[in-house]
């Protein structure tokens, strides 16, 4: 374990590790948006900046990505770090300014009025569902698109997410929850990526419980036996 | 071409091609830079072949098309050896007369000659034009008299002679030294020490190295590197080769984008002649040292220019910057160390082997040796590349060698460092060009680009173009920049369109501050420059527009009122038909009738600015 302090507070994190982690650990809150321990840390929404201390010199950078370090010293509540943070909220207000947990993180940091012009798009462009998608599901169904103030995340050409097994873990991963999914009959949809699948049933209870493309991969991953999957979770259990 | 195996054979090849040349055999040498290209070398080019071949005489008179020259305003550039006399602005028409009267007979032809501005005198040789005088070409100079698809020319003014130096009588740990000592800094934009990074590289523990070369130049305007890679690709190569050595690494990539199609190609060719000779691949002439290039083409996305962006697309990734923790000389392109460095830089290192690092760091400043092209744009007389000397003053570029301010207008101010340089008053003109001094007032040397202001342009105009270009140009990764330079291009438009306050300029100022903080590469850490610059030594212009409503340089439109004066007025009616939304009435005079003088109507004009342009005569007034 390396030592090294954060807010004067003495922790210790593993070699890989980040920042962020440690101090989330240690009950130490620093407001992030893009990061999830599940997937690698991207450092897109710029909230979870801190000033790190290192050999004299002292920088701002996002803790999600600044790797553990032995010695450094982390301020996680500077006058710089804070007004800094409450810029990068009120920008991402103004482009969700519908968004209800945007709009709770922005009144709990103190971004009372927005002095921009507002948007009405509710992706705030953190990249975790591809993240999820590539790193932990594996399926690749989605990625941002376009650079600049035009980039935007989507299936590929925005039609339908053809690789996209329906499995969901972008639904349960978006921070701002604008993934829906809906279930109907046979089918699942994911609306947001235009894509509907056939799901199996259950060989006792009779539901309709996952899609088929999703059983498939997850017993091909985790090489599991042909008939797995024949009943559900419920079932099985 | 036989393969080299030592340097004995290297040189005996170079005594063989210079004996092959009379310096005293008349031949011609025609500019196929970019900027000639677009005024039409290539018909030139074909008028003289068939010149040339229609005349038994002209056997053995060379035509050779080489790099560009630098002086692109005048363009086509020909110059006629071994007198070396430069005609200027070319056209296909002329070169029987050239080959006629230069060629055969030694003379002069007046109206092709370089005049002076200001004396008229007419200048014969490129040397004494005023242009070229306080320019030191070390880097860019032989540009003008090889052909870039030709390694015999090459090696004829030269080339590859420091790389049997550094692969035969240094070790990899002197190259080092001496570039060290040389303090060569990044030309590419961060001035980063090249020996340190060398030395960082070379340290990393790993068994393959890489060595890349940054051709991804993308700011508006700025065209050095392409011009290098163009005109004279074996004097970057030379350098990656004796970097590679120096470093320990056998592979190594130029990333070029594709949109310099002719940078694409003479690198190319480039590469598989020096393979051919020997000089890439395996054991480089009998060194035992293998290194090969590979050419990496960009999509043309700006940010691809920063290394970490650069090195994903090399890997087939997006372009997108990833943190830097821990530096690309330890874990770069696919997480081997790598050194990257820029077109210019590389092209610097076959001279501080050649010639020694005392020689290279007598010229320039105390933090910054060596030279810098620039190109130079925008509102001066000379356009074009040039190279001088570090510690040259801003004053010295744009009035001796860029011939001052067109029209007799009133220089403004100079842009340094491409999209996110800022802006230097003419209060600054005297500052030394040198990495720390442009810092320190706002801006930075970055990849060279230099565009020269004059009273017609508008500074919130000015930084609001930049921020449009960077806010497209953004990879949109980091809250900061995307929606940082986003916001800015809003609040400087709202500016020129008449609806700011002084709160936006605050505003701008905080913005301004955490897009360049809060960023996760250099594209978003300077990507406020031209907007802090310009507030900081211009905010009586903003002022201007905030309070009075009024764009001092008349280019934003929503302040101008457009009228005619009825007196100069010469009833030509040209200003009407230009209208798009015929907002002009009047009566055009004609031999039969009077005419009546032309008027704007005021609630259908759109201050397109359209009667403006047209009118000859000065009838149409801007306020």
């Amino acid at each position: 374990m390396i030592p090294f302090v954060i807010d004067g507070q003495p922790v210790e994190g593993k070699e890989s590790g980040n920042i962020l982690e440690v101090a989330l650990d240690a009950g130490i809150e620093i407001p992030h948006l893009c990061y999830n321990e599940s997937v690698k840390p991207y450092g897109a929404c710029r909230l979870c900046l801190v000033e790190v201390g290192r050999r004299g010199r002292s920088k701002m950078t996002t803790s999600c990505t600044y790797p553990v370090m032995e010695g450094i010293e982390v301020l996680t509540q500077s006058e710089k770090v804070l007004r800094a943070r409450r810029m990068i909220m009120e920008l991402i207000l103004a482009m969700c300014p519908g968004d209800k947990l945007i709009q709770d993180m922005a009144k709990q940091m103190g971004v009372e009025e927005v002095r921009f012009k507002r948007d009405d798009k509710d992706c705030i462009l953190c990249g975790l569902c591809a993240r999820v998608c590539d790193e932990v599901v594996g399926a690749h169904a989605i990625q941002f698109a376009s650079r600049g103030d035009r980039r935007e995340m989507m299936p590929p050409f925005g039609e339908e997410a053809q690789s996209c097994i329906a499995c969901g873990a972008c639904v349960v991963v978006c921070p701002v929850d604008v993934i829906k999914m809906k279930e109907e009959g046979d089918e699942r949809t994911i609306l947001r990526w235009k894509r509907t699948v056939k799901m199996k049933k259950c060989k006792i209870c009779g539901n309709y419980f996952a899609p088929w493309f999703q059983l498939e991969k997850f017993r091909e991953q985790a090489k599991l036996t042909k008939d797995f999957f024949d009943v559900c979770y419920t079932c099985r259990t | 071409m036989r393969r080299l195996s030592s340097t004995q054979e290297l040189e005996k090849l170079r005594d063989e091609i210079l004996k092959k040349r009379d310096p005293h055999q008349p031949f011609i040498t025609v500019c196929g830079g970019t900027g000639c290209h677009a005024s039409g070398c290539h018909q030139v080019v074909d008028a003289f072949k068939k010149v040339l071949h229609e005349r038994v005489k002209s056997n053995g008179v060379g035509l050779r098309v080489t790099g560009c020259h630098g002086f692109c305003e005048r363009g086509p550039l020909v110059v006629i050896h071994p007198q070396k006399i430069m005609y200027q602005r070319v056209k296909p028409e002329d070169a029987p007369a050239i080959f006629q009267e230069t060629v055969l007979k030694g003379k002069g032809i007046e109206n092709l000659l370089y005049e002076h501005p200001t004396t008229g005198e007419k200048i014969n040789t490129e040397e004494d034009v005023p242009f070229y005088k306080k320019q030191m070409r070390i880097i860019f100079g032989n540009n003008g008299s090889i052909d870039p698809t030709q390694i015999e020319d090459y090696i004829a003014v030269g080339g590859y002679r420091a790389l049997p130096k550094a692969l035969f009588t240094m070790k990899p740990e002197e190259i080092i030294k001496e570039v060290k000592k040389a303090n060569l800094r990044g030309r590419g934009g961060g001035g980063f020490p090249a020996g340190l990074k060398w030395e960082q590289c070379r340290s990393a523990p790993s068994e393959i190295r890489y060595v890349i070369c940054n051709a991804d130049e993308g700011d508006p305007g700025a065209y050095m590197d392409r011009s290098l890679l163009e005109g004279n690709p074996h004097s970057v190569l030379e350098g990656m080769i004796i970097g590679a050595y120096a470093i320990g690494s056998r592979e190594g990539y130029v990333y070029v984008r594709n949109e310099y199609p002719l940078a694409v190609e003479n690198i190319g060719i480039a590469i598989r002649q020096a393979r051919d000779l020997g000089l890439l691949g395996k054991n480089i002439l009998g060194s035992g040292f293998e290194f090969d290039v590979k050419v990496s083409r960009g999509g043309g996305a700006f940010v691809c220019g920063e290394s970490t962006a650069l090195m994903a697309s090399i890997e087939g990734n997006v372009g997108e910057p990833r943190a830097k923790h821990i530096h690309t000389v330890i874990s770069g392109l696919w997480e081997r160390p790598s050194n990257l460095n820029n077109v210019e830089t590389w092209a610097n290192v076959p001279v501080i082997i050649d010639r020694g690092a005392d020689w290279y760091s007598q010229i320039g400043t105390e933090g910054s040796k060596g030279t810098k092209i620039f190109s130079l744009v925008g509102k001066v007389n000379n356009t074009g590349l040039v190279e001088v000397p570090m510690g040259i003053s801003l004053r010295e570029i744009v009035y001796d060698i860029g011939g001052g301010i067109p029209g007799g207008k009133k220089f403004k101010a100079i842009q340094t460092g491409g999209p996110s340089g800022g802006c230097i008053p003419e209060s600054l003109m005297d500052l030394p060009v040198d990495f720390d001094r442009l810092t320190e007032v706002g801006s930075m040397m970055g990849s060279g680009g230099m565009i020269v202001m004059d009273e017609s342009t508008c500074m919130v105009d000015l930084a609001k173009y930049f921020m449009n270009f960077l806010k497209d140009e953004s990879c949109g990764k980091c809250t900061s920049c995307r929606e940082g330079t986003k916001r800015m291009h809003e609040l400087l438009t709202d500016i020129t369109e008449g609806r700011g306050t002084m709160d936006h300029i605050d505003l701008l100022e905080e913005l301004g501050w955490v897009t360049a903080e809060a960023s996760l590469c250099a594209l978003g850490g300077t990507a406020p420059n031209p907007v802090l610059s310009t507030i900081r030594y211009f905010r009586d212009e903003y002022k201007e527009h905030i309070i009075n409503k009024r764009c001092p340089a008349k280019v934003c439109r929503a302040f101008l009122k457009y009228r005619i004066l009825s007196d100069v007025c010469t009833m030509c009616g040209r200003c009407a038909k230009a209208c798009p939304v015929e907002a002009i009435s009047g009566k055009t005079r004609t031999k039969k009738e009077k005419g009546i003088p032309f008027k704007i109507d005021e609630q259908k004009c759109i201050k397109c600015g359209m009667c403006f342009e047209s009118c000859k005569f000065e009838a149409v007034e801007a306020q």
